[in-house]
């Protein structure tokens, strides 16, 4: 009941007029986000962090509209998928699989009402999991001291690498980066600077928000210039949408499937919305009794992964409000987005400021339902903007990248900044590097490190306190087991081969 | 054959080593903790380490690096950039915008005339964009000149 209670406190904030049009001006612009290629939910939100902070939006509403976004980028990615055979983001992958197929099939527009619902069902009972469990793992969470903090900051590290990467020294390099980004500027404990080389402008540190549009917005142009955008959209048929109900109740066991799969992939910390996506797809097939047809055309093969992607996005937030670990790229902008508004994830905040968590889960709530609407009736609308040409849409989104950090620190110090990450970013994508774990290092190393020296502080030096309580224990060895695992089993979880058109993918 | 993976690797090791001699400069006051400011960095450091010896070790198959024009074209887009940030503060949103997205949108799309129109196109747009409809403090051109 106290959830309930909650809820209606929750939606009394959420739903005035000014916050219900926040929510839907934050899906529309999702949506496209989601369905362009070439931009992906962590670099949308990434964007719009800047501007709506610029913009003087409170707490609240800033999280509404941005969590809209979050939700209707997962939302967007499955349209060109299904229509251009090219993700529009990378957990929209596994639509393509069948939902390209389908479309050829003369059934484009039945795969994107099966999908939309798909998403919806997936997103929708996902956030009903995340009001269940958050609190349950908040209280887990109060028995967290410092060493099982830092263990779980090396939890999240080692998963994030380990599965989401192919190389683990590569993830564990991209990782170490972030950190000793981190570590520039003023220590905390002793007032001393570190690493500033006297630049004043660095005392403060790097801003996280320069090198995330950086990574993610600013090497997405060098990538385009290099490949001449030769992924944008091409001519698109779309005919009558009519909500093919037979199709529907087909599917609604693989969506109900996905969605568990989905919600559990996208708790445990760095796993994410594509691996969610990927379990949902290989789960429904191993069950199907028409294997054959998936890969062809089978409406399941679409639903289960759509379902699995939303409902990991929606699960994702449940480590990332209740410990401050978020569990993939997107997540690990949302947390930025918090810390950027003076709000600190973790346990405390369920207690403290309860009206903020549940009035983020009312807009969720209500940015599904808004989602629902503007996906199924009037997904014609998506499928117009998609034909905007990348000569237009990356000029435009670097523009929009420095306007964002022009305008909130004003300094070309920042500007050259976020250029230089955007080259590393398009170096380590060369390489094959993952960029996330950059940004969850630049994110969590300041609080890392506190939490070891604190540890330590209570412990008077005796490093062997990080293992001292069993929960600590548990930690470190599933992390071992994340980073380790994946080396033995990526044999067995080998990903299906990328759809023709080698498409540009984002990182989740 | 040298790899991408390799020169990255031995980059990193270099870059590395001259952190943890940065971080042996930090200094320290009298309140301490036991730990002190160095030590993460130095783990940090470890781990760059380890992981630049792998990849110099056992390196991944390389990707396509660009070539010849390509590298001039990466090259002017970077200059670009770079001069874009210094260019926004003093000559104002409208002039510089026009002139980058222009380039940008020529490298990635082909056809001058085009790029030229939607970098004037973007300019526009997105300053009536930012400025009038979201309310950002942004300049429109030069000082003195208006806006």
């Amino acid at each position: 009941m106290d959830t309930l209670a909650n809820l209606a406190m929750g939606f009394s904030i959420a739903i005035t007029p000014f916050t219900l049009m926040l929510a839907v001006i934050g899906c529309f612009v999702g949506t496209i986000i989601g369905a362009l290629p070439g931009l992906g939910p962590s670099n949308g939100v990434a964007l719009l962090i800047p501007i709506s902070f610029s913009m003087g939006l409170d707490a609240i509403s800033a999280l509404v509209l941005l969590t809209s976004v979050y939700y209707g980028a997962m939302y967007g990615g499955r349209i060109s998928s299904i229509l251009l055979n090219i993700p529009g983001d990378e957990p929209a992958m596994m639509t393509t699989l069948d939902g390209y197929p389908m479309a050829r099939q003369g059934m484009a527009a039945e795969a994107l009402v099966v999908s939309g619902v798909a998403s919806f069902v997936g997103a929708l009972l996902a956030t009903i999991g995340l009001m269940i469990f958050a609190p349950y793992l908040a209280r887990v969470a109060y028995q967290f001291g410092p060493a099982e903090y830092f263990a779980l900051y090396v939890l999240a590290f080692c998963t994030l690498g380990g599965i989401g990467s192919s190389n683990q020294a590569k993830a564990a390099m991209a990782a170490a980066i972030g950190l000793g980004i981190a570590m520039i500027g003023m220590d905390k404990t002793t007032g001393m600077p570190r690493f500033t080389f006297g630049e004043l402008h660095l005392m403060d540190g790097v801003d996280f928000l320069v090198a995330i549009v950086g990574l993610f917005a600013v090497a997405e142009v060098f990538h385009f210039i290099e490949s001449h955008g030769k992924d944008s959209a091409i001519g698109v048929k779309l005919g009558k949408i009519l909500v093919p109900w037979r199709m529907l109740r087909q599917t609604s066991g693989a969506m109900l499937r996905g969605t568990g799969i989905g919600f559990v992939a996208g708790v445990l910390p760095g796993a994410g919305a594509s691996l969610g996506s990927f379990l949902a797809y290989m789960a429904e097939k191993s069950v199907a009794k028409d294997k054959h047809s998936f890969g062809k055309g089978n409406p399941k093969g679409v639903a289960a992964p759509e379902a699995g992607n939303n409902a990991a996005a929606g699960g994702a937030l449940v480590p990332m409000l209740t410990l401050g670990v978020p569990g993939s790229g997107t997540t690990a902008v949302l947390l930025a987005l918090l810390l950027t508004l003076n709000i600190t994830p973790g346990p405390l905040l369920f207690t403290e400021r309860p009206e903020v968590v549940w009035s983020l889960i009312a807009s969720l709530l209500i940015a599904n339902v808004v989602l629902l609407l503007m996906n199924v009736p009037m997904v014609k609308v998506f499928v117009k903007i998609l034909s905007v040409p990348a000569w237009v849409l990356l000029p435009g989104v670097t523009m929009i990248a420095f306007v964002g950090i022009y305008s909130l620190t004003g300094s070309s110090f920042d500007m050259l900044m976020m250029v230089g990450f955007g080259v590393l970013g398009y170096v380590m994508r060369k390489l094959d590097m993952p960029t996330v774990p950059v940004i969850l290092g630049i994110l969590l190393g300041n609080a890392m490190e506190d939490n070891l020296r604190r540890a330590m502080v209570l412990s008077n030096g005796d490093w062997w306190y990080l293992l001292s309580s069993p929960i600590a224990v548990g930690l470190w060895i599933a992390a071992i087991l994340g980073f380790v695992a994946p080396i033995f089993l990526r044999r067995l979880l080998k990903k299906p081969a990328l759809p023709a058109t080698d498409p540009t993918l984002n990182e989740d | 054959m040298i790899r991408g993976d390799r020169i990255f690797g031995s980059v990193m090791i270099v870059v590395a080593l001259g952190y943890i001699l940065s971080a042996r400069g930090i200094q320290t006051s009298f309140m301490s903790d036991p730990v002190g400011p160095r030590i993460f960095p130095y783990m940090i450091a470890t781990v760059i380490i380890l992981s630049a010896l792998v990849m110099v070790l056992r390196p991944d198959p390389d990707q396509d690096w660009p070539a010849g024009p390509m590298v001039a074209q990466l090259g002017l887009a970077l200059v670009v950039l770079v001069a874009y940030a210094y260019a926004i503060t003093p000559l104002g949103f409208l002039i510089p915008t026009a002139i980058a997205s222009g380039i940008l949108s020529w490298q990635i799309g082909g056809h001058p005339m085009r790029a030229a129109l939607s970098g004037l196109g973007l300019s526009v747009g997105l300053f009536v964009l930012f400025r009038v409809i979201l309310g950002l403090g942004l300049k429109g051109l030069p000082a003195g000149m208006g806006f």
